[in-house]
């Protein structure tokens, strides 16, 4: 057994360890936590694919952007006095039946599919950074700046429905 | 059993694939018996990384080529303007119904 291999799972049980404590924790600011961890091991993961670049866009506007906007939105929906900040869960059988089935059927089917292999990034590829950017300018130009767009009214958006003036 | 050990000693494509149907179904489990409208937003989040997984995972073992590094990033991008959008959504029906549990919010007027 190589250190990849070892670093392999130990990333993959932070990741899905973490995702198990985001999902099944009934305190809601500890699942957010947990939910960095898990986020943290997805980021590792990326590494493991050589997608350096994605694995550092993960750690900035993930954890850096949109964990700290779900902590903002769990401190700022909560009823802090009044401990409401527990959830509990409803329709756990049909949900524990319906997740364990579709996870059984996906894991199936990755397992049993010869899947086509038409090529492989190599190890040796040094920096994905320069290609991807190039790639982002050339062929998806047009998503590119509709992505742009899409930030820009969503910024709007956001800003505007959570500040709205209610005349009552 | 003898063939399963040597599996797992070599993490290959199955091995990230396997991860990614994990994760996904954390997330759809999450979303089904979240009450909490934040909690079910964390789900969303585990679901979108466990398709950027899938993603990447192709682009590394069958593909070859950096596409799915190009589709990767859109996916992060529409992830943040979607968590933005739903968090302004989620404050402001807190403001109204002054709860966040989504099966309590049952009508549309105030």
């Amino acid at each position: 057994m190589d250190l990849f291999t070892i670093l392999f799972y130990v990333f993959a049980l932070i990741t899905l360890g973490a995702a198990c404590v985001v999902v099944f924790s009934r305190h809601i600011v500890r699942a957010a936590f947990a939910l960095l961890f898990a986020f943290f091991g997805v980021a590792g993961l990326y590494v493991f694919l050589l997608a350096d670049f994605i694995a550092v866009t993960q750690l900035m506007v993930y954890i850096g952007g949109i964990l700290v906007l779900i902590i903002f939105g769990v401190m700022l929906t909560q009823k802090q006095i009044n401990v409401d900040i527990k959830t509990s869960p409803v329709q756990t059988w049909p949900a524990v039946l319906i997740v364990a089935a579709l996870a059984g059927v996906l894991i199936g089917m990755f397992w049993s599919t010869d899947w086509a292999r038409m090529g492989e990034i190599s190890t040796a590829t040094t920096a994905t950074t320069p290609k991807l950017g190039e790639m982002l300018l050339t062929t998806y130009v047009l998503p590119f700046e509709v992505a742009s767009v899409i930030l820009l009214v969503a910024l709007v958006g956001s800003a505007m429905i959570a500040r709205r003036e209610r005349n009552t | 059993m003898q063939e399963f050990m040597i599996w797992l000693q070599h993490p290959g494509l199955t091995h990230f694939l396997v991860i990614s149907a994990l994760l996904f179904s954390l997330g759809l489990y999450a979303i089904i018996t979240r009450r909490n409208a934040i909690m079910v937003l964390m789900g969303i989040e585990l679901m979108l990384n466990a398709a950027n997984i899938n993603f990447l995972a192709f682009a590394r073992y069958a593909v070859g080529t950096f596409d799915g590094h190009a589709v990767a990033i859109f996916v992060i991008i529409l992830a943040a303007a979607e968590a933005a959008i739903a968090l302004a959504i989620v404050l402001n029906i807190y403001q109204v119904f002054h709860t966040a549990n989504v099966d309590e919010i049952n009508q549309l007027r105030d």
